[in-house]
């Protein structure tokens, strides 16, 4: 009975050993940034001298400072072009690519579709200020099919700078949300599709009845992935537009830059990052709920 | 693990930053010298932090290996834009001996520089003219700039006017540079007429060159010494003035008319510069950093002048900075680094340099040798402007060096938005003043 109790504790103890190495890093490179984060969120600080307490001031700041506020407001508005532009160009893609699977037309389109996804972000941004460029081969091909009256910069200008930005956002997402809507299609049982044209159903009754509802959890993957891209989003508006013309496609990721690193106001770069992360979290944890698998 | 938590616990509860080593400025302060320091005989390594693009230091460096070769350079390049954000930290942790320097008031602030005014004591610097070193001049605590001791050092120093392509220039009949304001927006004018874009300038991302052709007119239109004093952050000092608020609605003025290239706001430096080599612009506002490049890429073409004055005959001014290196508080090698700096503006050879490689104005005495320019070039046009701005008293820092962050966050996006017209001239100088009263303060 005795060595029984003491074997058992003994395995406790190792199966803490084995998360250890894991543990270490998640809390020094996870937890401790975060947790410095939000203490600094409380600090006036510029990074070099000693910081003075400055206790929810930055955090109404982040709520006050025009700028900032709508900062916060377009990443929103990129979810849009981040988010429901991929998932529902994706589902319809993923569906026709489903239909001519076996031909070789099906590898070339997965291949294409998926290729922004391999290019590394930067050098999509660039490519994509290129083309948008008031010589690029967006406003070229405008001016020959006739429609000369609406070329412009068009990351240049007040009302299409933030779109421009999602429309290269979207592209890149596309591929990826296409790839994870095809592997879950491959996974829905082919008879269910035979039962249903048995019964007289047509290709979009198909999709509405059954491919959408088998499809839940990869959709929530999706709108997941590409809500955080939206609300987190850095890379691309840093290389296209830096956030203007006069803060016009500025986003909280690159806004948070400026602040600790130009302006070195670490104070409230932080605590405009905490409340990114908390944004990030609430609206991540409702489409996790809204598309778990209830069945299991 | 336990270790681990506990530790990042314990770091959390004191103030950020209270845990690094905090130069004093009594530290930043080099010893009372009896003679001027050289490097020695002893083989020598000077760590160099120097900026991308820009061949002149490290032309100069090279030379000064050749004359004294016990000295080598360890030489690490960035961008300037990454040097700005790195500036604080390297002169923290890692201090260079020579390092090229942004904005130097926060800098200074923190005591990361060395203080340079032994070195220009026995060295002869405080005799040369007192506008060449003025902006790199810091009030204890680095308060007010452009007073106070020297804290960085120039290897040559920068003239700004308005570059034109002589070619164009013939086309609208404009043979002689603009005399006064009245002149300027009367050759714009024609060009327009004539189908030619009459600015070539740059206006997209963080980089807002519009700034370029609004100081000038500010100076065009006002005294240079207010504007200096804002720069400079002297107390109650303000941008928003009546002079200034003419040079903005004159700027607003060029915009309606149509004056800048269309999509000016999607618009970079090097894009501008490409254009206008293609003859796509007759005036450009840029700095005689690129003289030597516009000599060698459209020989005989470019033509440089100062901007003209509101009145015929009135002072004229120009943006004119020097190309600013400074001294690490805890740098190992600062006596040589000093050396290397007074012989930067000394050495016939190394003046030579500045001008051949730099294109701008070696610093140093006024009645220092030059080196032979040939005749008809942009760099001898933009060396001969150097001369009537001494002359009227009229250089001036950027306005975008007024804080380190004025530039990106507030004079770009609100010079975008008059582009677009979702700015006026009142509410950009407003929204800049308030912008930097609150970098002023700190946050």
């Amino acid at each position: 009975m005795k060595a029984a109790v003491k074997r058992r504790s003994g395995s406790r103890w190792a199966g803490w050993l084995f998360v250890l190495p894991a543990a270490a890093f998640y809390v020094v490179f996870v937890i401790q940034p975060l947790a410095m984060t939000v203490q600094y969120s409380l600090y006036s600080w510029d990074g070099i001298g000693v910081a003075t307490w400055n206790g929810v001031q930055n955090y109404l700041r982040v709520f006050t400072d025009p700028d900032l506020f709508a900062a916060i407001l377009n990443a929103i508005k990129l979810i849009v072009f981040f988010s429901a532009v991929p998932v529902v160009l994706g589902l319809a893609i993923a569906a026709t690519i489903r239909r001519i699977a076996a031909s070789r037309l099906a590898l070339v389109a997965r291949t294409v579709i998926f290729l922004p996804q391999v290019i590394p972000l930067v050098a999509a941004g660039i490519t994509w200020s290129w083309l948008l460029s008031s010589t690029g081969l967006v406003n070229q091909l405008l001016t020959y099919i006739g429609l000369e009256k609406i070329t412009r910069a068009w990351l240049g200008e007040f009302s299409t700078a933030l779109p421009a930005v999602g429309v290269i956002g979207a592209w890149v997402l596309l591929g990826l949300c296409t790839l994870l809507l095809l592997a879950g299609m491959s996974k829905i049982d082919p008879a269910l599709y035979e039962a249903a044209r048995l019964d007289g159903a047509g290709p979009l009754r198909e999709f509405v009845s059954i491919t959408l509802p088998s499809l839940r959890q990869e959709i929530g993957v999706c709108v997941t992935v590409t809500v955080v891209a939206a609300l987190a989003s850095f890379d691309i508006v840093y290389i296209s537009t830096q956030g203007g013309p006069g803060n016009a496609s500025m986003v909280p990721g690159l806004e948070i830059y400026y602040l600790a690193f130009s302006e070195r106001q670490v104070g409230v770069a932080s605590a405009l990052a905490v409340v990114l992360t908390v944004l990030v979290i609430a609206c991540a944890l409702p489409i996790q709920w809204l598309t778990r698998d209830r069945s299991s | 693990m336990v270790v681990i938590l506990g530790g990042s616990l314990a770091a959390a509860c004191a103030a950020p930053g209270s845990g690094n080593a905090q130069p004093t400025a009594a530290a930043s302060s080099a010893p009372a010298l009896a003679s001027a320091p050289t490097c020695g005989t002893e083989p020598v390594t000077m760590k160099g932090y120097f900026e991308t693009g820009f061949p002149i230091a490290k032309a100069l460096t090279d030379e000064f290996t050749k004359q004294h070769p016990n000295v080598t350079f360890d030489i690490r390049e960035d961008q300037f834009a990454v040097i700005t954000q790195n500036a604080p930290r390297v002169l923290a942790d890692d201090p260079p001996d020579l390092m090229r320097l942004p904005q130097v008031s926060e800098l200074v602030k923190n005591n990361l520089l060395k203080n340079l005014d032994e070195y220009a004591k026995v060295f002869g610097w405080d005799k040369w003219p007192p506008s060449q070193l003025q902006q790199m001049r810091m009030a204890p605590g680095g308060a007010v700039r452009g007073e106070g001791s020297l804290y960085a050092m120039g290897l040559n120093f920068s003239m700004t006017g308005v570059f034109y392509n002589k070619k164009l220039a013939a086309q609208i009949g404009m043979t002689t540079p603009p005399a006064t304001l009245a002149d300027l927006d009367a050759a714009m004018a024609k060009a327009k007429e004539a189908g030619l874009a009459p600015i070539a300038q740059f206006n997209g991302g963080a980089t807002g060159g519009l700034a370029f052709p609004l100081q000038d007119l500010m100076a065009s239109y006002g005294p240079a010494a207010p504007i200096n004093d804002w720069i400079f952050q002297k107390p109650g000092a303000t941008i928003d003035t009546p002079s200034n608020l003419q040079a903005t609605q004159h700027l607003e003025k060029w915009i309606k008319a149509g004056y800048f290239w269309k999509d000016v706001n999607a618009v970079d430096y090097a894009t501008m510069m490409s254009r206008f080599m293609k003859g796509d612009g007759l005036f450009m506002f840029n700095g005689d950093w690129e003289s030597g490049n516009l000599d060698k890429q459209m020989p005989g073409d470019v033509g440089f002048f100062l901007m003209p004055p509101a009145q015929a005959g009135g002072k004229q001014a120009a943006m004119s900075a020097p190309l600013t290196f400074g001294v690490g508080a805890n740098a190992k090698n600062a006596d040589c680094a000093a050396t290397f700096l007074d012989w930067v503006a000394t050495d016939t050879q190394a003046r030579t340099i500045g001008v051949q490689v730099g294109g701008s104005h070696p610093m140093g005495p006024a009645d220092a040798p030059m080196p032979p320019i040939a005749a008809g070039t942009v760099t001898e046009s933009t060396l001969a402007a150097g001369a009537k701005i001494a002359e009227d008293n009229g250089s001036m820092d950027f306005i975008a060096n007024a804080t380190g962050a004025i530039y990106a966050k507030s004079w770009t996006p609100n010079l975008q938005k008059l582009v677009g017209g979702e700015q006026t001239p009142e509410g950009l100088l407003k929204s800049v003043q308030a912008d930097y009263v609150s970098q002023v303060k700190g946050g």
